[in-house]
């Protein structure tokens, strides 16, 4: 038997993913979570008399504290099974994907462990972030002016 | 390749799980559980599942009031780079000691050396061990444990436990009638998610040669339980043995991924996996019932994903293999 006609023994006995729901899910989960965060910035801004840019960084803050607390005490990978990109796709997964690095590598010490490993998946992000920061950067540059 | 033994017996079993199959449908069949947390008194993951290891051949020696002395070799074998599981359990017995992977098939391939050993006269006991932990492979194959990023529908679970079987020349109530072992298959499957598609083939292969080797028929097995394909590999494994080979696995076929824990309450997608899931359904429940003659002749088809994440990535397909062996009662 060739590959090809084992590969359709295989997708006919494969369930199909249900990717619809997953994305209704993390939309509404995420705009939730959004809409959260634009109340919670106006509130900052509001408390505090703070110009809008400067609130930002508090949302920010509270998000990313919030977020690595549910990691550390065991509640965010739960979270994130039920309602799949709706918090990974936020601030809140780039915080997530560090501290639970950070706790898996701790017993390997400070440098060869935590050090070595803490960026471990955000990485990834932290470099095509600023790769595509400094593409768009330029492109809005040269049409722009 | 299939050896016939007319000398090896399973002297006796022991089970160790972890609290995820505490929570399944086997529990009571486990020697020891531990309910609380997979860490079982340790630091560390890794240390953790040398505990599991340590512990099932130190009671095993106990129960059956044996010595270091009294055994001839210690095979054992597990998930962990460098199978640092197995060789950090085995720094604590005076013993020689074969480290051997074949991923989740390792369990097969221990009792396939280990008989051997025995039928030629070069042993008279020897200790077979193997073990998982869920949160070590996830670590080693995956993303941190406390990531727990969606799965897809066709991703297992590894099983935590440990298990030692003490295989025998002195006469006992199962032997170990014979084993086939099988050859690495490559289908091109490059999802990781879905190992049941990559290991199937594995599976059919050494099932098809085991019984053209034995010259049986698929009927002559009381039971015939694969290691870990899980719900959609093991639907696999059956439409691809009926297209291929016109063999039908009946009633009498099933997989211990499929057994090991409650599949609709249990978080677990497809089933269980790991080198301790086999040997888990196998020496617990399998066992006491083909003590009480409720299996007979049960063919046991462990079957593992040897590959390597580097290699996955690297855009290689994942190869398999799986064993073969003939348990009955005497």
């Amino acid at each position: 038997m060739d590959n090809k006609k084992y590969k359709e023994i295989v997708d006919r006995n494969t369930p199909k993913e249900n990717y619809i729901k997953n994305a209704v899910i993390a939309f509404l989960v995420g705009g939730t979570l959004g809409s959260m965060s634009e109340l919670l910035l106006r509130g900052y801004s509001m408390w505090l008399n703070l110009p809008r840019k400067e609130s930002g960084v508090l949302v920010i803050l509270t998000l990313i504290t919030i977020a690595s607390v549910l990691t550390a005490v065991g509640v965010f990978d739960i979270l994130v099974t039920k309602v799949k990109a709706a918090l990974i796709i936020p601030i809140t997964g780039f915080a997530h994907s560090i501290t639970s690095a950070a706790l898996e590598y701790k017993n390997e010490g400070l440098v060869l462990g935590i050090g070595s490993n803490i960026f471990k998946l955000a990485g990834t992000v932290i470099l095509y972030g600023v790769v595509s920061v400094y593409i768009f950067g330029l492109i809005r540059l040269l049409i722009g002016g | 390749m299939t050896i016939k033994y007319n000398n090896v017996f399973i002297e006796d079993a022991y089970t160790i799980c972890g609290n995820y199959e505490n929570d399944g449908p086997l529990a009571k069949y486990f020697d020891k559980k531990y309910e609380k947390d997979l860490y079982f008194g340790e630091k560390s993951w890794e240390q953790a599942e040398v505990h599991l290891l340590k512990e099932a051949n130190t009671n095993i020696l106990n129960k059956n009031k044996l010595k270091e002395g009294d055994i001839d070799l210690l095979i054992s074998g597990d998930l962990q780079n460098q199978i640092a599981a197995s060789n950090y359990m085995a720094r604590n017995f005076n013993i020689p000691f074969l480290g051997i992977y074949e991923a989740c098939s390792t369990s097969g391939e221990g009792l396939a050396i280990g008989s051997t050993y025995i039928e030629g006269g070069f042993a008279k006991r020897v200790l077979i061990s193997t073990s998982s932990h869920n949160m070590v492979a996830e670590k080693q194959f995956r993303n941190p444990t406390e990531y727990g990023t969606p799965k897809p529908k066709t991703s297992t679970f590894t099983s935590t436990g440990a298990v030692s079987i003490l295989l025998s020349n002195k006469k006992s109530k199962i032997k170990i009638e014979s084993s086939t072992t099988g050859r690495v298959v490559d289908m091109g499957i490059t999802n990781v998610n879905h190992m049941g598609a990559v290991m199937a083939p594995a599976a059919g292969d050494v099932i098809y040669n085991h019984l053209k080797d034995t010259k049986r028929d698929i009927t002559y097995y009381d039971l015939i339980l694969t290691g870990d394909l899980g719900i959609y590999g093991k639907n696999i494994l059956k439409d691809y043995m009926i297209t291929k080979y016109n063999i039908n696995l009946g009633d009498n076929y099933n997989d211990c991924g499929m057994m090991l824990y409650d599949l609709d309450k249990q978080p677990v997608l497809a089933g269980a996996s790991g080198p301790a899931c086999l040997p888990l359904v196998v020496f617990s429940y399998i066992y006491k019932e083909m003590l009480k003659k409720k299996y007979k002749k049960v063919l046991i088809v462990p079957t593992g994903a040897v590959f390597s994440p580097t290699f996955t990535f690297q855009k290689e397909s994942i190869p398999s293999i799986a064993n073969a062996i003939s348990l009955e009662v005497i």
